[in-house]
């Protein structure tokens, strides 16, 4: 397998082609504007691949439920106030069981905010972000291998679950140049049935998110919601890093869990037992294996690049269980590991 | 033997339709079905329902539909079309479907010349949600949300939308045509074909505009419904063809990817 050196945007794009996406709408917006341009280039050129840049984010996404529809792998992307407009065709997906990939390379916030790396979005990633209830599995990568392999999963799991799942990585992310080797892909798993070609010969189908029925809508969203505790009991994913001893473990992912790699560094060198519980899945996020850790330590800190939102997943996991500490820097700061080593060392005493 | 000459298109569904006494929609329905029928294509038909009276047109075409959300139907159709390019897609839309919420998607959908056919029923009013202005409302017309007539400064002009995309080069086939008479509903039909031999013929993009009654929120018995349509809403829109391109330059098939 050849390692190429690529940055984040462009792994994104060239991952999900090689997983056999051949369907992608997107719309300019920065930071994410390098995998639109790649898709302009290398997806048309991909054998049966289709590139639109549509007129706004909300057609984009509305684009894409078109292409999944007809059956292919199909993905937009866009960055966190392009996110909030395609939130309507996200919980179209939802409800209409169809799959689909959405890259939200995240900046700062809220309103139009900033151009600079943040995490300010992963409530409105997590919570839904549109209406009704139902659920996106978000992946939350933190290297550009993460973006290749995490990508190809995430048509994998949309497939397999008929559902939208999303990328959650952040403009820091787009832009950095690592290493990357490209996995083999999976061949594609999805039944025929769900795919509208027109009807042939037989009966025609149709797919639909209106259900006037109150009965039949809520076993409509039961049925979503059965589902959803298969994906939460199957598709967690997470890292330990430095876990065995620690006494202080900092929770953090994608750019933030970086920086916090780096600061353990700095503090073990100072002797100073830390480790890290990245989860990678944001949703299913990793409540029980969290919560597990508060056996033998009860000293935690969570790091995000906002004012604190998973910080809240945190809590159902660990609050009365252990201590739970906070350090934020939302708008696009980018901390670095030893700024962050010297907050950490302070959160280091508290609980001894 | 006896010949049947009149019956239930295939592409309807057995389905009683609850559309209200002197409604456009009903016949609307029929024409675009009594067309796929007659080319033969029902099979390789998918269709989009807009969000409005005909929200459940799937419960009445006997095609492949997918439902989209308010106003993006064209961009849901674009999905599926570049997806599917040998497949006959339409878009069904309303006034406030097309023309308000999703102006964006109609105009960029002609726009591109996306191979699609849009049939689009001009009502003059929102429907489905109670009788509130539409794009298309004539000035001084009473609507539940201009309960004092639409005013030209408070409330703009009536959208013209053949007019308007027949502007755009992207756009092969317009017409706006109506169905108050056995006359009008034959030169609907023959609209309603061209159109989608437009899509088959891989010309581009084609829309159908039909001027249709809407009694419940025009506060109007049926026949007075479709005499306003004659002798008021028409001036306003007149029919006929808008532009077409489809004798002019056959696009190739390949275009659209």
């Amino acid at each position: 397998m050849n390692k190429v050196l690529m940055s984040g945007n462009n792994v994104i794009a060239e991952a999900a082609i090689r997983a056999g996406c051949r369907f992608y709408a997107g719309y300019p917006i920065t930071p994410q504007n390098e995998l639109t341009e790649y898709m302009a280039d290398h997806m048309r050129n991909a054998p049966g691949g289709v590139f639109i840049q549509s007129e706004s984010e909300i057609a984009a996404i509305h684009m894409v439920v078109g292409a999944s529809a007809a059956g292919l792998r199909a993905m937009t992307s866009s960055s966190s106030p392009g996110i909030s407009l395609k939130q309507e065709g996200i919980s179209s997906l939802a409800a209409c069981e169809l799959p689909a990939i959405i890259v939200n390379i995240m900046r700062g916030g809220p309103g139009l905010g900033n151009i600079r790396p943040a995490q300010g979005d992963y409530f409105q990633a997590t919570r839904g972000g549109g209406h009704g209830d139902y659920r996106t599995i978000v992946f939350g990568p933190a290297t550009c291998q993460e973006l290749a392999d995490l990508t190809m999963d995430a048509f994998d799991l949309a497939d397999k679950y008929r559902t939208p799942v999303m990328i959650l990585a952040d403009g820091m992310m787009g832009q950095m140049m690592e290493p990357v080797i490209f996995k083999k892909p999976k061949p594609r798993q999805y039944n025929e049935k769900f795919i509208l070609r027109g009807s042939g010969d037989g009966k025609s189908k149709f797919i639909r998110g209106l259900i006037l029925d109150a009965i039949d809508m809520e076993e409509h969203n039961w049925k979503l919601a059965r589902k959803y505790k298969i994906i939460c009991e199957n598709e967690i994913r997470y890292e330990e890093h430095q876990i065995e001893d620690a006494h202080l473990v900092i929770v953090a992912y994608g750019t933030a869990a970086r920086i916090v790699k780096g600061a353990i560094k700095r503090l073990r060198d100072n002797g100073m037992q830390v480790g890290l519980f990245r989860p990678i899945t944001l949703w299913p996020f990793p409540e029980l294996k969290l919560r597990a850790l508060s056996e033998k330590i009860k000293n935690f800190l969570v790091f995000e690049m906002s004012t604190g939102q998973m910080l809240e997943d945190v809590r159902l996991a660990l609050q009365g269980y252990a201590n739970i500490g906070f350090h934020g820097r939302p708008g696009g700061v980018v901390t670095t590991p030893a700024e962050l080593a010297n907050v950490i060392a302070r959160h280091y005493d508290k609980e001894d | 033997m006896a010949k049947k000459i009149f019956g239930r298109p295939q592409s309807l569904k057995e389905a009683v339709f609850h559309y209200c006494p002197g409604c456009g929609h009903s016949i609307a329905h029929r024409l675009v079905a009594e067309v796929i029928d007659e080319l033969d294509i029902r099979g390789i038909t998918i269709g989009v329902p807009p969000a409005g009276c005909a929200v459940l047109a799937y419960n009445y075409f006997d095609v492949d539909m997918i439902e989209a959300q308010h106003g993006r139907g064209p961009a849901t159709a674009t999905g599926l079309k570049r997806s599917l390019p040998d497949r006959v897609v339409f878009s069904y839309q309303g006034d406030g479907d097309l023309a308000a919420i999703g102006i964006a998607e109609s105009f960029h959908t002609a726009n591109r010349g996306e191979n699609i056919t849009v049939i689009f029923i001009n009502n003059a009013v929102y429907g489905m949600t109670g009788g509130q202005m539409a794009p298309t409302t004539m000035l001084e017309q009473k609507t539940t949300t201009t309960p004092a007539g639409r005013h030209k400064t408070l409330d703009g002009y009536p959208v013209k939308v053949c007019e308007l995309f027949s502007q755009l080069k992207g756009v092969t086939y317009v017409e706006r045509c109506t169905v108050t008479s056995p006359a009008n509903i034959n030169k609907t039909r023959k609209a309603i074909k061209k159109a989608f031999q437009c899509q088959i013929d891989g010309l581009g993009f084609s829309l159908i505009e039909i001027l249709s009654p809407c009694p419940t929120n025009w506060k109007m018995i049926p026949i007075d419904s479709y005499k306003w349509i004659d002798e008021v809403m028409s001036k306003e829109f007149p029919l006929g063809v808008f532009k077409d391109n489809t004798t002019a330059a056959k696009k190739p098939a390949e275009a659209v990817s």
